[in-house]
C-alpha cells in the first residue's frame, strides 16, 4: 500500500555517521579488550625482540634479523583478521547479538566493515612497531621504498585472514571458535616458514606450504625485505584466491547456521 | 474490543520447523496499532520463533508474514520498529551512552540521547560498561535500544526473563510509560502475571498453535478459576467427572481441585462425602490457571 516509503534514501550524511560509528564502537571494543589487544600487540613484538634481536648475534644476526622482521611481521597481521574479526563473529553470530543487529536498520556493510578496519589498524600498529624495532634495535637497513612496500603488504595481507576469521565464525560454535582459531593459526604460520626457513623442513612439507595463505603473504613481505626475490603476482593472485574462495565458505556457513541466541 | 484499529502486524498460517520440531503450526496472528498484545505460552511454544518471522530474521516455510503492509525486510519497516531480543552477549566493554549512540544512528528520527536514557532509567549509568551493569540495567539497555529510533511498533522477546522481582517491576513501569504514549507493543513472556500487568490482549500459544484469545481478564476466566482443597474419600477420578474440574491431583489424604466455579463441586463432593474436612477454597494462582489453559488441547488429543 505505502510501499513508496520503501524507496526512501538514507542521506550520505547519516549513513557516513552510522559507518563511522560502528567502526569506533568496534575499535572501543577490541582496545578495551585486554585479553586481544595486548597479545595481538604485544607478542608479535615480543617474538621479535627474542628472534630478531635477542637471538640475531653472530655471524649470520643481520640475516636473522631481516628473515624475522618478514615472517614474524607476516605472524602479527594474521592475529587480527582471526581474533579479533573471527571469534568475535562467531560470538556475535551464536549469542543474540548479530540478531539484534540485523533486526535493527543498520547496513549490514556497516558490521563487517567496521570489524575490517580494526584488523586493518591492528595490522598497522604492529607492522609499524616490528618496522622500528627492526631498525632501531636489528640494525636492518632498508631502502625507503622497501620499508613502504612491506608496510603495505602487511597491511593489506590482513585482508584474507579477515576472510579466513570470517568463514570461522560462520561455521565454527561460539564456545569452541577460539580452540578452532588457534588450531589453524599456530600450524599455519610454522608451516608456512614465518618462523624459520622453509629448506629445514621435509620436502613434502615445503610443497604442502603453497596450500596455505600465509606462505603467500611470507613469500610477499620476504620479497618486500630483499630476502628472497620472488616473482610477486603469483603469491598476490594466490592471496586473492584464498580471500574469495573464503568468503564462498563464509557465505555457505552462514546460510547452513544462521545466528541465533544460543 | 475496538477491532477498527488497522492491523500493522500479521502472521497468516504461518508454519515454521527445525528440522523434525515443529516451532510454529498454522498460526495467525495480528496486532492493531495502538494495543499491547502479549503472545503467552510456556518455553519452546514457538513465542521466540514468531517475533523472529515477524522481524523477518527467519522465513516461514508456509504462510505469510507482513509489516506496514510490507515485507518485514524492508528498511523502512525496520526504521519503524524496535527490538529487544533475547541476547546472551553483547559487547561488554561498550558503555551505556556508546551503545544507544551507535543504535540513535541508524534511524532516521531518533530520541534525543538524554531521553533515550532518562526514559530507560539509565541516566546515572551512562558512563558505564555493559559489563559493569546489574542484570536489571542491562535489560534496561536493551529497552534502551529497541526504544531509541522512537519506534512505532516495539517488540519485546521476553523482556523480563532472568530478573528479580524488584527488576522486573521496575522494567514494567518503563514498558508502561511508553505504552501510554501509545506505542504498540508486541511482548512474548511466559509469565501469565506479566502478560496480565502489561497486555490489553493476550494470545496463548502451545506447541506452535494458538491456544486462546483474548483480555487478560477474559483469559483468566476462561482458565480454571476456584482451587479447592479438601481431605475426602471420593476418588479423584469421579471428581474430574463433575461438571466445571479441570485438573484433579491427591497430595496424601488431600484431594487440590482446580475448577471454574466452586459451587457446583462443593455441592457434589458434600453430597458424596458428608465426612469432608479441612476445606479450602480459593482463588487459583496465576500460574496454575495457565499450566491449565497450555495443558487442555493435549488432554483432548490423548
Amino acid at each position: 500500500m505505502n510501499t513508496v516509503s520503501a524507496v526512501v534514501v538514507r542521506p550520505f550524511a547519516a549513513t557516513a555517521r552510522i559507518y563511522l560509528l560502528e567502526a569506533r564502537s568496534e575499535l572501543l571494543r577490541v582496545w578495551r579488550t585486554p585479553g586481544f589487544a595486548i597479545p595481538t600487540l604485544l607478542f608479535p613484538a615480543m617474538f621479535y625482540l627474542f628472534f630478531g634481536v635477542l637471538l640475531a648475534k653472530g655471524e649470520h644476526g643481520a640475516e636473522q634479523s631481516l628473515y624475522a622482521l618478514g615472517g614474524l611481521g607476516s605472524f602479527g597481521v594474521m592475529t587480527p583478521g582471526l581474533f579479533g574479526f573471527g571469534v568475535g563473529f562467531a560470538l556475535d553470530r551464536g549469542l543474540g547479538w548479530l540478531q539484534v543487529k540485523r533486526a535493527s536498520p543498520m547496513p549490514p556493510a556497516a558490521y563487517l566493515l567496521a570489524k575490517v578496519l580494526m584488523a586493518i589498524l591492528f595490522a598497522g600498529i604492529v607492522s609499524a612497531m616490528l618496522c622500528c624495532m627492526a631498525a632501531f634495535l636489528g640494525h636492518v637497513s632498508l631502502a625507503p621504498g622497501q620499508w613502504l612496500t612491506l608496510l603495505v603488504t602487511l597491511v593489506l595481507g590482513s585482508i584474507p585472514f579477515c576472510a579466513l576469521g570470517l568463514a570461522v565464525g560462520a561455521w565454527a560454535k561460539p564456545q569452541s571458535a577460539p580452540a578452532v582459531v588457534n588450531l589453524i593459526y599456530l600450524p599455519m604460520s610454522f608451516l608456512s616458514g614465518l618462523w624459520m626457513p622453509l629448506q629445514f623442513l621435509p620436502a613434502f612439507m615445503q610443497k604442502l606450504a603453497t596450500l596455505f595463505p600465509a606462505y603467500h603473504l611470507g613469500r610477499l613481505a620476504y620479497a618486500a625485505t630483499g630476502v628472497q626475490a620472488t616473482e610477486r603476482l603469483p603469491h598476490v593472485l594466490a592471496l586473492a584466491g584464498f580471500t574469495v574462495g573464503f568468503l564462498l565458505l563464509a557465505a555457505r556457513g552462514y546460510r547452513r547456521n544462521p545466528p541465533s541466541n544460543g | 474490543m475496538s477491532d477498527d484499529r488497522p492491523v500493522i502486524a500479521r502472521l497468516e498460517g504461518v508454519s515454521k520447523r527445525y528440522g523434525a520440531v515443529k516451532a510454529l503450526d498454522g498460526l495467525d496472528l495480528d496486532v492493531r496499532r495502538g494495543e499491547v498484545l502479549a503472545v503467552l505460552g510456556p518455553n519452546g511454544a514457538g513465542k521466540t520463533t514468531s517475533i523472529a518471522l515477524l522481524l523477518g530474521l527467519l522465513r516461514p516455510d508456509i504462510g505469510k508474514v507482513s509489516l506496514f503492509d510490507m515485507t518485514p525486510t524492508a528498511r523502512a519497516v525496520r526504521e519503524r520498529c524496535g527490538v529487544m531480543l533475547q541476547v546472551s552477549r553483547m559487547p561488554e566493554p561498550i558503555t551505556v551512552r556508546e551503545h544507544v549512540e551507535l543504535f540513535s544512528s541508524y534511524y532516521p528520527h531518533p530520541l534525543p540521547l538524554s531521553e533515550t536514557l532518562r526514559l530507560a532509567g539509565l541516566t546515572e549509568v551512562a558512563e558505564r560498561r555493559f559489563g559493569k551493569l546489574s542484570g536489571g540495567q542491562q535489560q534496561r539497555l536493551k529497552f534502551a535500544l529497541a526504544l531509541c529510533g522512537d519506534p512505532e511498533l516495539l517488540f519485546l522477546d521476553e523482556p523480563t526473563a532472568a530478573l528479580d522481582v524488584e527488576a522486573r517491576r521496575q522494567l514494567w513501569d518503563v514498558i508502561r510509560a511508553r505504552v501510554a504514549r501509545g506505542t504498540t507493543v508486541l511482548l512474548t513472556t511466559h509469565y501469565l502475571e506479566e502478560a496480565d500487568a502489561l497486555a490489553d490482549r493476550i494470545v496463548v500459544v502451545d506447541h506452535g498453535k494458538l491456544v486462546v484469545a483474548g483480555s487478560p481478564a477474559e483469559i483468566k476466566a476462561r482458565s480454571a478459576g476456584r482451587r479447592i482443597r479438601c481431605v475426602t474419600h471420593v476418588p479423584a477420578e469421579s471428581v474430574a467427572r463433575m461438571a466445571g474440574v479441570k485438573d484433579v491431583a491427591r497430595h496424601g489424604a488431600a484431594l487440590e481441585i482446580l475448577t471454574t466455579r466452586a459451587e457446583p463441586v462443593l455441592r457434589e463432593l458434600l453430597s458424596q462425602d458428608p465426612d469432608l474436612s479441612d476445606l479450602e477454597v480459593s482463588g487459583a494462582g496465576l500460574e496454575q490457571a495457565f499450566l491449565a489453559l497450555t495443558r487442555q488441547p493435549q488432554k483432548e488429543a490423548a
